[in-house]
């Protein structure tokens, strides 16, 4: 490890950039954003992430000439006993390509925010939030950066709780609107307590792994881990599965993927930024940048693999059954990051970051592209005339249901053929992004074991199918509302991050293409040699066809959907209840409701009245009130006559003499 | 020659009598004036043992410890002035204003 | 004969001196409007001298015939004397101005003091100790009183001035018997005439003793902490600051030096005195606290619960190796303890009203919510003083109690850690005010005390981040201690 400090390219030295920049651009802001224009506060921010971009291209040039990567210590951090955890920096292959996702993919959604937040904060009525979000977002960026930089467990352990912060800071952004006026706050609480039963469980597997491994540092771990396996396997299993609860509640995996829905209360950049195309994915990187440990405990693997394969099945079924055009994507970015799961699980770590990848593109994108259909149905071209904050009220129509769209296609021609692009890549078209991943997996499951096999088929079934009745909801048919009627293009601020994104869905394909499989000789430097998602033709063959057999069967069943308002979903006249049910979540958060919340309140209230304000509180106000009724006692020494100060001297004297004479 | 043990009893004499006059006495002046008998204990000391070491460097000290408090009697005085302008007196049990 | 190396070694303070006597003639032609240019000298005067202090950090050498030493452990010491100083002048400038008190020696004597610090920290001889113990303590007597004709001004600086003087003499005597021990006073001659079994063991744990009380009393531990709470109430809050910070270093500094140095041999007897010194402080200040209103008096009854803390570590300072953790870990504590308290004591001031004795916990109320700036360094402060984890008090605290674990002390660490918990009720009160109660303080025009509230609470959340190094440095620094 410090040979390769030495040795290595003098570039890698420059990875505390990548946090220190998003710093800088925050204490810019926090000082300056008062006095100076939205302009300025955006740019700074935008500045800021795209410094860190710079950075990651920058070791990834480093990387390809010194592919073994390094470790740069910043500072000591703690140094007590055996616990010894430094201020490091990891630059491999794996952390780069998480760097230039983040950065990369969170610079052209800063760009795009700069516009939107423009007008979202004066659509909300408060414009002095502008830079609170940036504040918010460059945050956001510093502890992602941390998270995937991370030497050490502890410091990802950091950058994972900054996340979930920024998180819910952001899903809480409009902390005060939504419905009734605290459905936001709730959502950002909801968001915060589901995501910490995930944390606790990192914790604990942190804990298990400091007291077996004596370490927190990877190296350090990875290389023990094998006589621990050997010797104690259940202390690895356990590690594992509690690192896997962290993972499924920050990449939203069964059973604690219900705070994501919700989340979707935050601006539509948030959406984008963090609850489809980067934090969500933190779990992903937990288990690929595990994988030494994973590899060694079979059964964790194949819990893994199942839990990533039914979450994209169950998922995708809610998503079929949703109105509101950001929860279908919410579900969607659900059911793809099983999809992930399931592939890192199956040992295929190369598949699993390319779809990280491809779906960071094009999640991105669907959650922007939505972004700019919202604003085009609140109609923001009022708020421009008027230009006076105060007196708008947006519309009492909801610019997010679909059934009031419809026909957007010619109102607004540039979000609908890039959210055709997107959704084509999610339904996995080639030669689109998403075609490849998302085959890679399904080729990879396909030596895995031909159950898990069907469910990611079917799921991806599913996925083609929400995809084709977005695109036929909101695109095609008649508008449904004078909204819909009155939409038109958003401005190129708006546009051109979209455009970007675009781009980067369409070519996404080549960072892996069967044959060169270039991001996979990439990560080999870090990851080794997994099992190869080589490209089969059949498999891929297969999921192409199920891909346009879900798009199609989408457009016979909506193309005659004529929208009139309280029309019936065609769906729920085919198949009724079962509908009904999807529609409804399957009543997973009612469920959760009455098995875990409502049983939990009872007994809070139980312990609450007799024992925690009877007993614990008599105890506490006892000691509180005792200690007090001394401190005024004792007050009373302090009587304010120097001849008795100089009393308490001699006092002293006489008791240190006596002290010594007794000795 | 009278031993040394006379000039230290002497001097323990003078020091508790410098103590017992901080502790009771109420005028700050011969409050003032007992912490100078404490000083000049130490300083009987320094000149007993000096000698009995026949050595200089105790009485040097002695010299040091003199010039020092003359220092603490001219601050001494000026903070009893000052005082006894505001007050119209020097008796330190009135000064118990701060306290608790 | 001296030469010039003897006053090279003793740059910084030749330099302080120097500068202080010019600052007095100087002030003479500055008129009472223009005290600013008074404040900004004395400023640059600390400046140029911890620079010197700096030039000469890592050296090691000791001049005037061992007199006066200088070392890692002086260096750092000096350094911190002279930011404590620079915050003082910051502090007062504008508190001064609004007390109507803009008055130049403010600044002379605050740079007489402050070279008595440092020539304390370096002292090597006992007359030396005692000649500047009595350099940084006259001056602060003056300083104490310097609200004259407010009574509360005054009383503060009489009580300070008769029991400093009753302590100086105590501690003299004490002096005086280790000389009657040994017939030496300075270090290495007294240490040569133990060594050599000529000292007389009885006068010497006398002369110790003595001396224990002297120190003591300047660190401000329980049973020699009444002057404590009264001083810093009365004297101005600039220097009440100071005080807090400075003095006790000083008074650290030297107790440390003398004990180490002067008598490891006897340290299984004194442990049991430093013990129990150390309990009572902890076990008293925490309690008392509880029970002021007043946040000048809260803070003082602080600053005697933490020299108890910091005289924990020590305790077990006759085994060489954690006596070299305890100093460690005593200076990367006065490290955190100076920006915690001048935090705190800046937010104070620059609240606090002309003709006050202190602002009242309720006069925080409102704080958080109408200057988020100040509110967020009270914050900082607060936390950093009831020490949870990660801020800078928690570590600290951390490396107090490890060397105390170390030296096997459980029943003091926990002590400390229980009068911890006391302490928090009061500190968070404090935050439970300015947070969560509704008032409307105001900011006193200027602006100095803020800056120095932000810059403290900065550092201290910087320096969170990175304990290790501090603390690394500090170990580092006094690897020359003899």
């Amino acid at each position: 490890m410090f040979l390769s400090e030495i040795f290595s390219d003098p570039a890698f030295s420059l990875v505390p950039w990548v946090v220190f920049f998003p710093l800088a651009g925050i204490i810019l802001n926090l000082i300056f954003s008062r006095r100076w224009e939205e302009k300025l506060t955006a740019l700074t921010a935008c500045l800021a992430a795209g410094g860190s971009f710079v950075i990651s291209l920058l070791l990834m040039l480093a990387l390809t000439h010194h592919p073994e990567g390094a470790t740069i210590t910043l500072l000591e951090w703690i140094n007590t006993g055996s616990l010894q955890i430094n201020w490091a920096f990891r630059v491999d292959t794996l952390s780069v390509t998480m760097m230039l996702v983040v950065s990369g993919v969170g610079t052209l959604i800063h760009i795009y925010a700069a516009g939107y937040m423009h007008y979202d904060v004066r659509i909300n009525g408060d414009p002095s939030r502008y830079s609170r979000f940036f504040i918010f977002f460059n945050l956001f960026i510093l502890a992602m950066m941390l998270l995937v930089s991370a030497d050490n467990y502890l410091m990802l352990f950091v950058g994972w709780e900054g996340v979930g912060l920024c998180s819910y800071l952001l899903i809480g952004f409009w902390f005060e609107k939504g419905a009734d006026g605290i459905a936001n706050a709730r959502a950002a609480k909801k968001a915060f307590l589901v995501n910490r039963i995930g944390d606790v469980g990192l914790l604990i597997a942190l804990f298990l792994m400091f007291w077996n491994f004596g370490s927190l540092q990877f190296d350090t771990v990875f290389a023990r881990a094998p006589e621990v396996a050997a010797a104690t396997p259940a202390v690895l299993l356990a590690m594992t599965l509690f690192m896997l609860l962290g993972v499924a509640g920050k990449s939203a995996q069964l059973p604690l993927y219900v705070w994501l829905p919700d989340a979707m209360a935050g601006p539509t950049p948030v959406s984008a930024l963090i609850h489809a195309a980067t934090m969500v994915t933190a779990g992903v990187y937990l288990v690929a940048r595990s994988h030494t440990l994973y590899s060694l405990v079979p059964a964790a693997q194949t819990t893994v693999v199942w839990l990533g394969a039914l979450t994209a099945l169950f998922a995708a079924t809610i998503a079929v059954a949703q109105n509101d055009i950001k929860k279908v994507l919410a579900y969607s970015t659900i059911s793809q990051l099983g999809f992930m799961v399931a592939a890192v699980g199956m040992g295929a770590f190369t598949a699993g970051l390319f779809h990280l990848t491809t779906h960071a593109f094009f999640k991105a994108l669907l959650f922007l592209a939505a972004g700019s259909v919202i604003l085009g149905m609140e109609d923001v071209r009022k708020l421009d005339e008027t230009n006076l904050s105060d007196s708008f009220h947006h519309s009492h129509v909801d610019p997010q249901d679909m059934t009031l769209m419809g026909g957007l296609r010619r109102k607004m021609p540039v979000t609908f053929w890039v959210y055709l692009m997107g959704a084509l890549a999610l339904a996995g078209i080639a030669p689109l992004a998403g075609f490849f991943s998302k085959d890679e997996i399904l080729a990879a499951a396909s030596q895995n074991g031909l159950l898990v096999f069907l469910v990611l088929l079917a799921a991806a079934f599913l996925t083609a199918f929400y995809m084709g009745r977005q695109l036929w909801l909101v695109f095609f048919g008649k508008p449904r509302s004078e909204n819909a009627e009155n939409a038109r293009e958003n401005t190129a601020l708006i546009v051109l991050p979209l455009i970007l994104l675009a781009g980067l869905t369409v070519l996404g394909g080549l960072l892996n293409f069967p044959g060169s499989l270039a991001l996979e000789g990439w990560l080999e430097h870090t990851l080794g040699k997994g099992i190869n998602g080589e490209f089969n033709s059949m498999v891929a063959g297969i999921s192409l066809i199920v891909s346009i057999t879900g798009l199609v069967t989408a457009w016979f069943v909506y193309s005659r959907y004529s929208g009139e308002i309280k029309k019936l979903d065609p769906l729920e006249d085919m198949f009724g209840a079962v509908f009904i049910g999807a529609r409804n979540k399957w009543y997973v958060d009612e469920l959760y409701h009455a098995i875990i919340v409502r049983p939990l309140e009872g007994l809070s209230q139980q312990l609450a009245q007799p024992v925690d304000q009877g007993l614990i509180d008599g105890i506490a106000v006892g000691f509180g009130s005792l200690t007090k009724a001394i401190a005024q006692s004792w007050r009373s020494i302090e009587n304010g006559f120097v001849r008795s100060y100089a009393l308490a001297l001699l006092l002293g004297i006489v008791l240190i003499f006596s002290y010594l004479v007794i000795r | 020659m009278a031993p040394i043990s006379y000039y230290l009893v002497l001097a323990i004499i003078m020091f508790f009598i410098g103590i017992l006059g901080v502790l009771i006495r109420r005028n700050a002046l011969i409050v003032f004036m007992s912490l100078e008998l404490m000083f000049n204990a130490a300083n009987l000391v320094f000149v007993a043992f000096s000698r009995q070491y026949q050595a200089l460097n105790g009485q040097i000290s002695v010299f040091f410890v003199m010039t020092v408090a003359a220092a603490e009697v001219a601050i001494g005085l000026a903070l009893m002035v000052t005082i006894f302008r505001t007050k119209h007196s020097i008796d330190v049990d009135q000064m118990n204003n701060l306290k608790g | 004969m001296p030469t010039v190396n003897d006053f090279l070694l003793i740059l910084p303070e030749v330099v302080l001196l120097i500068w202080a006597l010019l600052i007095l003639l100087i002030d003479l032609w500055i008129p009472d409007t223009k005290k600013y240019y008074t404040a900004v000298l004395s400023a640059a005067g600390l400046v140029i001298s911890a620079g010197c202090a700096f030039a000469l950090l890592g050296r090691t050498g000791s001049a005037f015939s061992n007199m006066v030493v200088l070392d890692g452990f002086s260096s750092v010491l000096s350094i911190l004397f002279l930011l404590s100083g620079l915050a003082a002048v910051a502090l007062a400038y504008d508190y001064l101005k609004r007390n109507a008190a803009q008055r130049g020696e403010y600044y002379t004597l605050l740079l007489f003091s402050i070279a008595g610090m440092m020539l304390m920290a370096s002292a090597n001889d006992l007359i030396m100790v005692f000649l500047s113990l009595e350099l940084l303590s006259i001056p602060l007597y003056i300083l104490a009183g310097f609200f004259r004709p407010r009574l509360a001004s005054e009383e503060a600086a009489l009580k300070y001035f008769l029991l400093g003087a009753f302590s100086s003499a105590i501690l003299l005597f004490g002096i005086a018997w280790i000389y009657g021990s040994t017939g030496h006073t300075d270090f290495p001659g007294i240490v040569a005439s133990i060594d050599g079994g000529r000292a007389n063991y009885l006068l010497l744990l006398i002369g110790a003793g003595l001396l224990l009380v002297g120190f003591g009393f300047k660190i401000g531990v329980f049973p020699f902490h009444m002057w404590v709470p009264d001083t810093y109430q009365g004297s101005p809050s600039s220097i009440g600051a100071f005080m807090t910070v400075a003095t006790k270093a000083a008074g650290f500094a030297a107790l440390l030096r003398v004990f180490l140095v002067l008598f490891p041999a006897e340290a299984p007897i004194m442990a049991g005195i430093l013990w129990g010194l150390s309990a009572a402080s902890m076990i008293f200040g925490n309690t008392v606290a509880i029970a002021q209103m007043n946040m000048k008096r809260l803070l003082a009854y602080s600053s005697i619960a933490n020299a108890g803390y910091i005289l924990m570590a020590f305790v077990p300072y006759g085994n060489p190796v954690i006596a070299q953790e305890a100093v460690s870990s005593a200076l990367f504590y006065l490290l955190a303890y100076a920006l915690t308290s001048f935090g705190a004591w800046a937010v104070m001031i620059a609240l606090e009203p002309a003709e006050s004795d202190g602002l009242l916990l309720q006069d925080f109320s409102g704080l958080g919510r109408k200057y988020p700036w100040l509110g967020a360094a009270l914050l900082i402060s607060m936390l950093s003083f009831i020490g949870v984890p990660l801020t800078m008090g928690f570590w600290g605290k951390f490396y107090l109690f490890k060397t105390a674990v170390d030296g096997s002390q459980i029943p003091l660490v926990l002590i400390g850690l229980l009068t911890s918990l006391v302490s928090a009720y009061y500190y968070l009160r404090i935050v439970m005010f300015a947070y969560f109660k509704p008032g409307e303080p105001q900011i006193q025009p200027g602006r100095w005390a803020s800056v120095v509230a932000v810059i403290c609470a900065a550092g201290i959340f910087v320096l969170s981040f990175i304990p290790t190094p501090v603390f690394q440095f500090a170990a580092q620094m006094i690897m020359g201690m003899k």
